[in-house]
């Protein structure tokens, strides 16, 4: 059996590529991508501890997780094609109206 | 009525009126006027805070009320903060009325004016859907409801933020907000994931007590700082501060006045039963963070503000400072730490949606008037807007006989008896720091205009924006001079979790971690 230990190393290095990719990527969509990998790294925490733990509440927290990731793609892709619609670019490094 | 449905009667009722919104608006033919709606919306926000003084009423009599297992608790912590979100987003619905323009002078308006007015009645909707959800952020004694209330409520605030559609400054701001809020949901959610490794529950009691019995403090230790980053995003303390001036300048006004306020007091609500009921036995560990995160704020807020030329990016920084004033608060023991952070949080409600408001006037759907150059001279033009913008920006610093005032001395003497005199020493500092860039903005209005004549949008303020705004006004005057009512309700509110009958998870499963078996 595949100790609970690997699980939780993956998902911790998941989250972490997430974070940097988050950072790092210039094209929306991409970053938009990261933050799912986020969410699923949180994810497979979750799943590994509720079988730690014998409890089914954390599985049940991954159904709720997913249903919210799904509403906030919705209203995220809406956002980035409203964007798109007005500016014609999906590069943040030319999303720059608002600054000082 | 079943107790639970009495626990979340508010909720229901702003979320049938929200839909009740949505639907008429769906069957009104375009261009028909939508203004009742608001109307019907301001109604609904309405009831659900009176449900929620009737709550109160009932947990005078007999105790907090638990609802859906354990999910969902009303004490006088959840309807403070109920009773806030409702009025905040009472006045923000009364000075947003006429914020999209009315379809008669719709040719004469701008393409932004029309595009936002055809969508006006979802604006009343999503307000409301908002609201809801930080309702039950407030009300909730499990992290996957205060998960999901908070992702209702940011999800709304998303696309309110984008509203002034076909304006590149509102798309980009929404996304901004998006981005940078789901990444914090993020932090949030490992957070609770790491809370449930250690303690296998993510009931904010099962929390308390499985904190003290862990056997891998080290995931207690990173839970607690995930869910201090993910919070610390949402009401934008410094250093997760970074999206702030951007959203609140790209978001149309009346909703930046709306989100700098309701969401963030939902927030550190959460973030209240997070660190004083869930997790008091790792103080050692998280008050550090919490003074490095107010210190910061404080600094950051009130000096970035001082360099700003936009008066919305300028309130941005004022926001973030006012957050490491709130985050002072936090020093302190259970229930004065508490009740002068819930104080506060009515506190700044009552000045910044009143101060945005006022920009709301001035300003309109448009926004032409931008920088404190173009604010220079309004008082000319428009004596008593910007007379009260000045009264709130008093407040803002904190000048006695307003709300700024006494939220300030209570969140420092708070600090002070936390044994942390040179935090109250440094937030008068910052007090002084602030007073710079406000009376800045104040001179400019009760100066010459620069161009000549000021550009701000000429309409006349409507009674319904009136009443919103002397709402505000009111709501401030009346903190900063009779603090007594709110204040004794928030003594009161000092959130005690009623420990539930969990299902005690076995030690042979944090034996089979260390194990690795």
């Amino acid at each position: 059996m595949v100790p609970i230990a690997y699980y939780l190393i993956l998902a911790a290095i998941l989250f972490s590529i997430g974070v940097a990719a988050f950072l790092i990527k210039r094209n929306v969509i991409t970053i938009f991508m990261s933050i799912e990998l986020m969410l699923n790294a949180v994810n497979l925490t979750f799943v590994a501890f509720a079988h730690m733990w014998h409890q089914v509440s954390g599985q049940i927290f991954v159904f709720f997780v997913m249903v919210v990731a799904a509403a906030e793609a919705a209203v995220g892709l809406a956002i980035i094609i409203a964007l798109f619609r007005t500016r014609q670019t999906l590069s943040v490094d030319q999303i720059n109206l608002l600054k000082d | 009525m079943s107790p639970n449905l009495i626990a979340i009667l508010p909720e229901i009722v702003l979320t049938l009126t929200a839909v009740l919104v949505m639907l008429a608006d769906a069957s009104l033919a375009p261009g028909k006027p939508r203004r009742l709606l608001g109307w019907v919306a301001i109604l609904g926000a309405f009831a659900a805070g009176s449900f929620s003084l009737w709550q109160l009423r009932l947990v005078d009599a007999s105790g907090p009320i638990t609802a859906y297992s354990g999910t969902v608790q009303v004490d006088a912590f959840s309807v403070f903060f109920h009773l806030l979100i409702a009025a905040i987003v009472m006045v923000t619905l009364l000075g947003s009325l006429d914020y999209f323009a009315p379809p008669a002078a719709m040719a004469e308006h701008s393409e932004t004016a029309r595009l936002a007015y055809t969508h006006v009645g979802e604006y009343f909707a999503l307000v409301l859907f908002g609201a809801t959800g930080m309702m039950f952020m407030t009300c909730s004694v499990e992290l996957l409801m205060v998960f999901i209330g908070l992702e209702i409520s940011s999800i709304s605030t998303y696309i309110l933020a984008g509203f002034r559609k076909g304006q590149g400054v509102s798309a980009e701001a929404a996304l901004k907000y998006f981005l940078l809020g789901s990444f914090a949901t993020s932090f949030f959610l490992y957070g609770i994931a790491l809370a449930f490794g250690a303690t296998g529950s993510t009931s904010i009691a099962a929390i308390a007590a499985g904190m003290s019995t862990t056997h891998t403090p080290v995931l207690a230790l990173l839970s607690v700082a995930m869910i201090l980053i993910g919070i610390g995003f949402k009401v934008s303390a410094a250093p997760f501060h970074v999206w702030t001036p951007d959203v609140y300048q790209g978001a149309p006004a009346p909703v930046v006045g709306l989100m700098s306020t309701a969401p963030k007091a939902a927030a550190f609500a959460v973030l209240l039963r997070v660190l004083f009921n869930a997790v008091p036995t790792l103080r050692a560990t998280w008050l550090p963070l919490i003074l490095a995160l107010s210190v910061a704020s404080m600094f950051i807020g009130n000096l970035g503000a001082l360099m700003q030329r936009d008066v919305k990016r300028l309130l941005a920084y004022s926001s973030i400072a006012h957050a490491g004033y709130l985050l002072a608060a936090f020093t302190s023991t259970h229930p004065e730490a508490v009740a002068s952070a819930c104080f506060y949080t009515a506190a700044y409600a009552a000045m910044n949606v009143g101060a945005f408001l006022v920009i709301t006037e001035l300003s309109g759907v448009d926004e032409t008037m931008r920088t404190i150059d173009d604010f220079t001279g309004a008082a000319k033009s428009r004596p008593y807007l910007s007379g009260l913008l000045a009264f709130f920006l008093c407040s803002l610093i904190g000048i006695p006989f307003t709300a700024g005032f006494f939220g300030k001395f209570y969140v420092f003497s708070a600090a002070v008896h936390g044994g942390f005199t040179w935090l109250a020493v440094l937030g008068l500092l910052n007090s002084g720091i602030a007073c710079f860039y406000y009376l800045r903005l104040m001179t400019a209005l009760y100066s010459r205009p620069l161009h000549g004549e000021v550009r701000g949008a000429m309409a006349r303020v409507t009674p319904s924006a009136a009443l919103g705004l002397a709402f505000a006004g009111l709501a401030t005057l009346a903190l900063g001079i009779f603090p007594g009512p709110v204040l004794s309700l928030v003594q009161r509110a000092a959130p005690k979790t009623i420990p539930i009958i969990s299902s005690a998870p076995s030690s042979s499963a944090t034996a089979s971690l260390t194990n690795g078996q």
